[in-house]
């Protein structure tokens, strides 16, 4: 372990720093002065963007360090530093649910924190160990989140839920994992991949092992037929909770899907690109036609995550640095958009109730018309309508598709694209076309409305601008 | 002065005109309808400028503009006009001044409703000049929001059925055309609509690509049978959103056919034109017989538009067949001029025919025919200007309306008589609803006390329907300018399309 290698962790070493200082000084604060530990993890936040900066910036290709097992490139630096921005938002978002719902505690910063040390880990990962150690301390770090309202049945009961599927999904990664080290004798990617190329393991196993590797990666992504969790996570966990699980983890699933699938296993690909257009496939026409079907917001975006993540896989599939590059321009887009989508149901949330109902939005725009124009833009970019971003991403991986020869994938996911368009349509509706059933107007702190006017607004920059973060991702492989 | 980037101030001042009446509409909702005015009236003067500028001895693209956007996909910012696109970009901008002087009275958020239509206009604008497809394809579905919108908030009572129909409609339509930009993109490395004119690919591939923008652009037009979702949005979109979407919406799907179904992949459109041809003489006949049993007036308008836009489909897709049967080029070009010439006249007739629809809506709240009887007997002048307009749909020469379909029907001689024949017929129907309507409507007695204490038009509604009469009667009488200004960029699209493209 050389100062070199120290340097090129740097960022992770910093969050896990002050993730324990953050739980420390929290011991420290009383509850009138709580904003302060709001305050010391967002600046956590802002300095880990600063260092993961500085090593994006740094030129070089791809280092090793650690053994093998951490791998520094420009993917996981831009990953991480997405990672850190949308959870400076999600922090800004929470804190004004936490504090109506009596949630705000010191806990919910620093499991965070924890969570994100474990996606940063994982993006970075360079052998099984460091995946499954990353993986691990994320979702370790999320079911304890599920469960932060303790008093709260549903939240319990999704926590718990969460738990079984989830450990048995990292089970399953973990079996196929061994599979993998039985079969090419290591555990760094590098060396897995290399050992592949030479013909080295038997196919059976390595078969049985990718199977299961894969099926682990379709639990975490949320892919259809390994989806039942997430509507009923999104819907028993608190709001802010649900704006976490839909951001940075899928950040981390797509890390998990790329450095497994294409770091190591990218022989196999003909093997798992089967895999994935069934699940790519299953998860569009269903994700988006059972959204049609949902009352509550929170299932329904719970859905329609499940449908966008079928847009991932089908840029993940064709296995070409195209598709890479637009399956993580997605998958970003993704948690940005579904912060936002889930901001606006925090702000409609009053003292003691969740708003959780499609009804609740109902005349929102002669309510507060500024931030029905931002759910708006939210809205509309989620179902792919231009100039929205949300439409640069749904091209740019129906375009790696086509050009690999999914013609007909390419087509199902437009069509699936169109059903969906419905229920994001009828959000809107809701907002504009309906007249409110509550007249008092939604009133939220400033920083909040700031961010979610930022958050609002990328969805119309980055969409006229999206040449700069396709730029951005397409250097990155 | 002609230095100036024309076409994106034309496409950027009224977005930008669009966000300040959105903000100030709030605090000072008297400012908002001057100054959205005054925006349309800039747009329409600077638009002007365009036309003064124009050079008509040439099919080039001019006022060109042209910067990188996307340059991992060599995509770009790429703005320019000819013959075809020009005077459709006119006849929005024009549109436009009249929907904001036609909303005036709007009293449910007319910030907004002023901020939608400005917006709506700026995309439409950026869509005839763009030379992208993929910055066409960002206009062409970005404008469905501000539509959306349009007939969902100030739309009648059924308005949520129907602009959720308009809207899915579209987008079912164009994601095909998507794929489509999107293969040939991955075939020819290049979203330059002019490089793609220039790609050449086999006709299997051709039909493929052509099926899809003949299913994006045959739902905008309208044509049967996707048609359906047309007269629903129509009856329920408030009468600005009726009046842009019959005048300029619907060409979009004319326009869209022109500047890539034909260039693109004329291989197969000349092996499908039949199709076309067919589903053309579909609408011209049956939607018209359709339009005779409506009891509603938009609806009636609607089925009419529909049945007047096949006129443009046939024309666009007769030139194979003339080609075919003469072997020589003279009178192929006939037939796209007329249906260019349809698109711009249609735009005037049936946006009128909305308007005036509109100014009986606004005084009696009834569209049906049968709440009328003898309203020129206390709406003289109103009643002057409706016939006028009905006459004009229904092909009387000295109109605009005649001169398409007459140059529609002249090139369908050339290209087989049945055709001619079945064309013509409409001449027949459109008369029989139009002036069955007339007569329902405007003579006779008064019919009750709805009709007997209307008043005549004001200066408001006086202006619209003038500035719309000249030009139905201007276009009517002297088409030679419009038909000018067409000429090289015709003659040039036909020669184009006559060249096989399979390499």
């Amino acid at each position: 372990m050389t100062i070199a290698e120290l340097q090129l962790a740097l960022p992770e070493i910093f969050v896990l720093s002050m993730a324990c200082v953050v739980l420390l000084a929290d011991l420290f604060i009383s509850d009138q002065r709580r904003g302060l530990t709001h305050t010391l993890a967002v600046v956590t936040l802002v300095f880990a963007a600063i260092l993961s900066l500085r090593l994006m910036m740094a030129p070089g290709e791809e280092v090793l360090a650690f053994s093998d097992t951490f791998i520094r490139d420009r993917f996981g630096d831009v990953l991480k530093v997405f990672c850190y921005l949308i959870l400076i938002g999600v922090f800004v978002y929470a804190k004004h649910y936490l504090r109506q719902f009596g949630l705000f505690k010191g806990e919910f910063y620093t499991l965070s924190l924890f969570a994100l040390l474990g996606t940063m880990v994982l993006i970075s990962a360079g052998s099984l160990l460091t995946v499954y150690l990353g993986l691990e301390l994320l979702t370790l770090a999320s079911y304890a989140l599920v469960a932060i309202d303790r008093k709260s049945l549903q939240g319990s009961e999704a926590a718990m839920k969460y738990f079984v599927l989830g450990s048995m999904a990292s089970g399953l990664l973990l079996f196929g994992m061994s599979l993998i080290f039985g079969a090419t004798g290591s555990l760094d990617l590098n060396d897995v991949s290399a050992a592949l190329a030479s013909g080295m393991g038997e196919s059976m196993l390595l078969t049985v092992g990718l199977v299961f590797i894969v099926l682990g990666i379709a639990f975490k992504l949320g892919a259809v037929p390994l989806h039942m969790w997430v509507p009923d996570v999104y819907h028993g966990a608190p709001l802010p909770i649900t704006l976490f699980l839909s951001s940075v983890p899928k950040l981390a699933a797509l890390a998990l899907a790329i450095r497994l699938l294409d770091n190591g296993l990218i022989e196999l690909h003909a093997d798992w690109q089967g895999m994935l257009i069934v699940l790519a496939a299953l998860s569009m026409v269903l994700g988006n036609v059972v959204a049609i079907a949902q009352t509550n917001i929170k299932r329904m975006l719970a859905y329609s995550t499940i449908s966008h993540m079928g847009f991932v896989l089908l840029g993940l599939l064709p296995a070409t640095q195209q598709g890479y590059a637009a399956a993580m321009f997605y998958a970003i887009v993704y948690a940005i958009m579904s912060a936002g989508a889930f901001a606006v149901l925090i702000m409609l949330s009053n003292k003691g109730a969740e708003a959780e109902n499609l009804d609740d939005l109902k005349g929102l725009a002669k309510r507060n018309p500024w931030h029905a124009l931002m759910m708006l833009m939210l809205m509309f970019s989620l179902a792919g309508i231009p100039v929205f971003v949300g439409f640069f991403a749904k091209w740019q991986v129906i375009a790696a598709a086509l050009s690999a020869g999914f013609t007909w994938l390419s087509i199902l996911a437009v069509v699936t694209a169109v059903i969906g368009a419905f229920y994001y349509l009828r959000v809107v509706k809701l907002m504009y076309f309906d007249d409110p059933e509550d007249t008092e107007p939604v009133a939220a702190p400033v920083d909040f409305q700031a961010v979610l006017t930022v958050n609002g607004l990328a969805m119309l920059g980055l969409g006229i601008f999206s040449g700069g973060l396709i730029s951005l991702c397409v250097s990155s492989f | 002065m002609l230095d100036w980037p024309l076409l994106s101030l034309l496409t950027w001042i009224p977005i930008a005109g669009a966000v300040v009446v959105a903000a100030l509409g709030q605090r000072s909702p008297d400012l908002v309808r001057p100054l959205a005015l005054i925006v349309a009236l800039a747009t329409f003067g600077l638009s002007l400028l365009l036309y003064v500028g124009f050079d008509a001895t040439t099919a080039q693209m001019q006022f060109v503009e042209k910067t990188i956007w996307i340059e991992a996909f060599n995509i770009h910012y790429h703005l320019g006009i000819d013959g075809l696109s020009l005077p459709l970009i006119l006849l929005n901008t024009l549109i436009c001044v009249l929907v904001i002087i036609g909303g005036w009275r709007i009293t449910d958020r007319p910030h907004q409703y002023m901020a939608a239509f400005l917006m709506l206009h700026a995309l439409m604008t950026g869509m005839f000049a763009a030379m992208d497809a993929l910055l066409f394809y960002v206009f062409f579905e970005a404008m469905l929001v501000p539509m959306f919108l349009i007939i969902g908030i100030w739309g009648g009572p059924n308005r949520i059925y129907a602009t959720v129909k308009f809207f899915l409609f579209t987008f079912f339509g164009s994601v095909f055309m998507l794929i489509a930009l999107l293969w040939l993109y991955l075939d020819s490395g290049s979203f330059s609509i002019a490089e793609l004119q220039q790609h050449e690919f086999g006709l299997v591939p051709q039909i493929w690509v052509f099926l899809a923008f003949l299913i994006a652009f045959a739902v905008k037009v309208p044509m049967w049978p996707v048609h359906t979702w047309l007269p629903d949005a129509h009856v329920e979109a408030p009468t600005g959103g009726s009046v842009v979407l019959a005048a300029v919406m619907l060409k979009i799907g004319g326009y869209g056919l022109v500047r890539f179904a034909l260039p693109i992949t004329p291989d197969a459109a000349a092996h499908l034109d039949w199709l076309v041809i067919a589903l053309s003489l579909i609408a011209i006949v049956y939607i018209g017989f359709v339009a005779l049993a409506q009891s509603d007036m938009k609806k009636l308008i609607a089925y009419s538009s529909i049945s007047h836009m096949g006129f443009v489909t046939l024309g666009l897709f007769l030139a194979f067949a003339i080609a075919r049967n003469t072997g020589e080029l003279t009178g192929a070009g006939l037939g796209l001029s007329g249906a260019m010439v349809q698109m711009i006249s249609h735009g005037f007739i049936s946006g009128a025919m909305f308007l005036a629809v509109g100014v009986l809506y606004d005084r009696v709240h009834s569209r049906e025919i049968s709440a009328y009887g003898g309203v020129a007997n206390t709406m003289p002048w109103f009643a002057m200007f409706a016939v006028l307009f009905f006459m004009a749909n229904s092909g009387l020469p000295g109109t605009s309306g005649f001169v398409g379909e007459f140059m529609v029907i002249l090139a369908a001689f050339h290209a087989s008589f049945w055709f001619a024949f079945a064309a013509a017929a409409t001449l027949i129907l459109g008369a029989a609803y139009s002036l069955w309507l007339v007569k329902r409507v405007f003579y006779g007695e008064v019919a009750n006390d709805n009709v007997a204490s209307l008043k005549d038009l004001d200066g408001r509604e006086w202006l619209m329907l003038t500035v719309l009469a000249v030009f139905t009667l201007g276009l009517g009488l002297w088409p030679y300018p419009l038909i000018e200004l067409m000429e090289p960029s015709i003659q040039n699209l036909v020669e184009h399309i006559m060249q096989s493209k399979i390499g």
